[in-house]
């Protein structure tokens, strides 16, 4: 995976309030907001949380566990900094804490399925330590 | 068939022919020209237009934007706004358009929406969710997010490759009856759409709109006044809307999206089922989307598109229910956000009765759909003739 290492993309804009988030995975830790008065996980980062409105949201450390809920490879991407490692694939993770989020999805030259089973795996895109995921050694259901 | 009585119709379109390549031109000019063509068709001078509903200007004309337009254009409206819904922007006009006039606030409103490809392409800074927390996994533009939803349908309902690709073929297929189209003179069969390059797994090359410059304008008055016209009037009969996420990790549901409950909406102010619609013109910036909007609409149960196709007989103007008889957008061409309203100015066409050679007989009703972001932004229209 050094090819990603060497890429020339654009990253994550940083600002105060995703901070934990970029961070956390620079870190190897996967967090994501969580509301103290509805109990809602929450991704994106928001300074209120978008269930409730209420002015509660902590930052904890997910699991980690999650499900893909869709994915796609990548033959000709949007951005050309991407072409070295093209195809490539990204997907829709589903977190066990609830929300979605979009991944690059590292399979080890195994074919994705749709419901398959993910593990984080924070990984080095352009010289950043972003929140990847890798598709999971277990058998899949 | 139990119609509102309508207070709004349309009375005058206009449309500038797609090129895959402009050079030193500026918006501006693009949507000055096809306004004026509107206006004319609609048999009105420019003086009478005091409505005026733009879409964004990305790089050109950032903030004041209909105050721009309004100045360039030489007009001062009573009503002037910007609408700003992607490909749903278009269709987004056409209701606003009629409630401006039934609050009272103006009587003609010229909706108008276009694009230049100059080589260099100016981009604004772009600060949202999707940029801050997709683009940096390697997923930008919209190719992505369309073959994400595409690929979840696949797998949660069964459909093939070939059901997908049928219709794009069968858009090239009507874009060879619009010497407008883009893809006039270039069909293309099933075996040819899947043997396209293939873009972003499911998602081929010919199933992904071409980006062309263009333009499109809709004059929108009340009843009265277009019954004047020298065409005859298409009254808006009922209007739905629905605007649920911008980024596609946010989708709610990744098969169905908001244009469900706006044909519900739009039908039930119509007093219609759908399948008494003459014409479905049908936003389709990928395959994936006209399928799920066959879908939304209620033509068939969810993931039987494939099927409902073959016995509707393919798109073509000769099918049970024609769609996107222009060639829709895989056919014709996207020209940016203008590409939205080509589904309203066929329909208007259809159902005045002039598409040579490709006229539906007897079309008199249509329903028209626009889509914006990641199957995000949607609006519903049902269109009527006068009878
Ligand atoms: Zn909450």
């Amino acid at each position: 995976m050094n090819d990603l290492a060497q890429l020339k993309v654009p990253g994550p804009i940083y600002e105060p309030l995703n901070a934990h988030f970029w961070q956390g995975a620079a870190d190897g830790v996967l967090k994501i907001q969580n509301c103290v008065d509805c109990g809602a996980y929450v991704f994106y980062p928001r300074p209120i949380c978008p269930h409730c409105w209420a002015d509660a949201l902590t930052w904890v450390r997910a699991s980690g566990a999650a499900t893909l809920k869709s994915f796609s490879v990548i033959h000709k991407p949007g951005h050309p900094g991407w072409a070295p490692v093209a195809p490539y694939v990204v997907g829709l993770v589903e977190l066990a804490e609830g929300p979605t989020m979009l991944s690059h999805i590292l399979t080890n030259a195994r074919t994705p399925t749709v419901g398959a089973t993910l593990a984080f795996a924070p990984t080095d895109i352009g010289g950043r330590v972003l929140p990847c995921f890798t598709l999971s050694e277990e058998i899949n259901q | 068939m139990r119609h509102l009585s309508p207070r709004a119709a349309i009375s005058g379109i206009g449309e500038l022919t797609p090129q895959r390549r402009t050079e030193d031109v500026a918006t501006m000019d693009m949507l000055m020209r096809v306004s004026a063509e509107a206006i004319a068709d609609a048999g009105l001078a420019p003086s009478e237009v005091d409505g005026l509903l733009v879409g964004p200007q990305v790089g050109e004309t950032p903030q004041h934007v209909p105050a721009a337009v309004a100045e360039y254009f030489g007009m001062q409206p009573t009503m002037a706004n910007m609408v700003d819904l992607g490909g749903a922007s278009g269709p987004g006009m056409i209701w606003r358009a009629a409630a401006a006039i039934a609050a009272g606030q103006c009587e003609t409103v010229l909706c108008v929406l276009g694009n230049h490809r100059n080589p260099v392409a100016p981009r604004s800074p772009n600060r949202n969710p999707a940029r801050e927390f997709d683009t940096p996994f390697g997923a930008s533009g919209a190719n992505t997010s369309y073959a994400l939803l595409m690929q979840a349908h696949m797998a949660r309902y069964g459909c093939k490759p070939e059901d997908y690709a049928a219709l794009a073929a069968g858009s090239r297929a009507n874009a060879q009856f619009n010497p407008a189209a883009i893809f006039h003179g270039a069909p293309a069969s099933v075996d040819d759409v899947l043997a396209s390059p293939m873009i972003a797994s499911p998602l081929h090359l010919f199933e992904i709109v071409m980006p062309v410059a263009g333009g499109e304008a809709v004059i929108v008055t009340t009843a009265e006044r277009a019954a004047k016209g020298p065409h005859r009037s298409v009254h808006l009969l009922g209007a739905g809307e629905k605007v649920t996420h911008r980024a596609v990790s946010q989708a709610p549901d990744l098969t169905s999206g908001p244009l469900k409950p706006s044909i519900a909406r739009a039908l039930g102010q119509a007093g219609m089922d759908v399948a008494q619609v003459d014409f479905l013109s049908f936003y389709d910036c990928y395959t994936i989307m006209l399928a799920a909007t066959i879908e939304d609409a209620g033509l068939c149960a969810p993931g039987k598109f494939g099927q409902w196709l073959r016995d509707n007989g393919g798109m073509g103007s000769d099918a049970r229910q024609p769609i996107n008889t222009h060639g829709g957008q895989l056919g014709f061409g996207q020209p940016d956000l203008a590409g939205g309203m080509t589904h309203v100015v066929e329909a208007v066409r259809q159902i005045r009765g002039d598409t040579p050679g490709r006229q539906i007989a007897g079309c008199n009703t249509a329903l028209v759909t626009g889509n914006g972001a990641t199957m995000s932004e949607a609006v519903a229209l049902v269109l009527g003739g006068a009878s």
